[in-house]
C-alpha cells in the first residue's frame, strides 16, 4: 500500500526539472481548504530547492463534500489544454473560496481563454474523463484525503507543514547525493 | 496491539442499527461481497476523512457488487447527523449497545480508549473473511487494498 501505481509521465502537468533527483506530486482539490494551506507551502519548497525538484499536480476532487471541485478540475484541464494549466491552478488555489461559473470565466479570460470554449467544455464535460482517471489512479496509489502527497513515489504519511515537507525531500536528496559518491 | 480476524476466518455475523429504526444483518447480505470498514469515530477532519473518501469511490466498489458498511462505537443519531453533513451513500452501523462488541468479534477493538480500530475486512458472498487490514489508528488507510481485494475476488 501507499505507492504511487501510475508512473509520472509526458500526459502529467509537470512544473520544473523533469529530471530532477526529487518528485514531488500532489493529489489536490482545489475547493479543500487544506490543499488551499499546501498551495503557498509547495511554492516555498519549490524556490528553495530550484532544479533538485519537480512538481506534479493530479485531481482528486471531493465531489461530495466540495461541489465546486469537479468543475475547477475541469477548468484547469481546459486551461492545459491551452498550455495555461499553472496558470490556472494557481489562480484557482489563490480565488477557492469564492468559486462560481462566473468566476470561472473572469479566470479565463484573465488567461486569454475563449470563455465559449470553456463553457462548451465544462457544460459537455470534455476534460472528466482526464479528470476521473487521475482520480482512479489516485484511489489505486492510496490517496487517502486531500491533500495527498508522494515523493519519489512514496505516500508522504506525516503533516504537510514546511517543515514536514523539507525533512521528507532532504532526506531523499542527501540518499542520493550519497549514493552517488 | 488487538490482532484482527485474518483471511480464511468466518465473519462472525452480527445485528447492528444503521438507522434509528432499522437494523442490518451481515447474513442479509450473503450472496454479495461485502466492505466491512471498522473507525474509530464519526466527525474526524473533513479532508483526510476515510468515510468521505469511501464515499467518493462507492461507485468502484459496486463495480464489483460489494456493499460498504462503516461501522463504529457512535449510537445512529450521531451517525446520522455524520452521515447528512458529509452526503454519504452508505450505511454506517451503530456498535453501540453493547458497547463494540462486533469490533471486539472482529478482533478490532480499542479498550483503552474504547473506540473500534482502523480496520478492513472484505468478506465473500459465502461470508468468508477473503482480506483484512488494520491500519495504524492515525491512518486512513485509503481504498487500494479493498479495490485489490475486490478484484482478486471476481478472479
Amino acid at each position: 500500500m501507499s505507492a504511487l501505481s501510475i508512473p509520472v509521465s509526458a500526459e502529467d502537468h509537470i512544473q520544473g526539472n523533469p529530471t530532477a533527483e526529487c518528485t514531488l506530486v500532489e493529489y489536490g482539490d482545489y475547493q479543500c481548504p487544506f490543499c488551499g494551506q499546501a498551495y503557498p507551502i509547495v511554492k516555498k519548497l519549490q524556490k528553495r530547492l530550484g532544479k533538485r525538484l519537480s512538481f506534479v499536480f493530479r485531481n482528486f476532487p471531493l465531489t461530495q463534500l466540495h461541489p465546486w471541485a469537479e468543475p475547477a478540475a475541469e477548468v484547469a484541464e481546459f486551461a492545459a489544454a491551452n498550455g495555461k494549466f499553472w496558470q490556472m491552478h494557481d489562480l484557482l488555489f489563490e480565488n477557492q473560496a469564492h468559486f462560481s461559473n462566473a468566476l470561472f470565466v473572469e479566470l479565463s479570460e484573465d488567461l486569454d481563454l475563449l470563455p465559449s470554449q470553456l463553457q462548451t467544455a465544462v457544460s459537455e464535460g470534455t476534460y472528466r474523463p482526464r479528470v476521473r482517471a487521475d482520480f482512479s489512479g489516485g484511489v489505486r496509489s492510496g490517496v487517502n484525503g486531500t491533500p495527498t502527497f508522494f515523493i519519489n513515489g512514496h505516500r508522504h504519511d506525516g503533516s504537510f507543514d514546511l517543515d514536514s515537507l523539507s525533512e521528507a525531500i532532504d532526506q531523499i536528496l542527501s540518499q542520493r547525493t550519497h549514493a552517488k559518491r | 496491539m488487538p490482532s484482527i480476524l485474518p483471511a480464511g476466518k468466518a465473519a462472525p455475523e452480527f445485528r447492528l442499527n444503521v438507522t434509528p429504526d432499522q437494523k442490518l444483518s451481515l447474513s442479509e447480505l450473503r450472496g454479495k461481497p461485502v466492505i466491512l470498514a471498522f473507525y474509530p469515530a464519526d466527525w474526524s477532519p473533513v479532508c483526510g476523512d476515510q468515510m468521505a473518501l469511501y464515499n467518493e469511490v462507492l461507485s468502484e466498489f459496486q463495480k464489483h457488487g460489494a456493499e460498504l458498511i462503516g461501522i463504529s462505537v457512535d449510537g445512529v443519531w450521531c451517525h446520522e447527523a455524520f452521515a447528512k453533513d458529509r452526503r454519504l451513500h452508505f450505511p454506517l452501523a451503530a456498535d453501540f449497545e453493547p458497547k463494540g462488541a462486533v469490533a471486539k468479534a472482529y478482533g478490532a477493538y480499542r479498550p483503552g480508549e474504547g473506540v473500534s480500530e482502523r480496520a478492513l475486512f472484505v468478506i465473500d458472498r459465502n461470508g468468508t473473511i477473503v482480506w483484512s487490514y488494520l491500519s495504524p489508528v492515525a491512518i486512513n488507510p485509503g481504498a487500494d487494498g479493498i479495490l485489490q481485494a475486490l478484484e482478486n475476488l471476481a478472479k
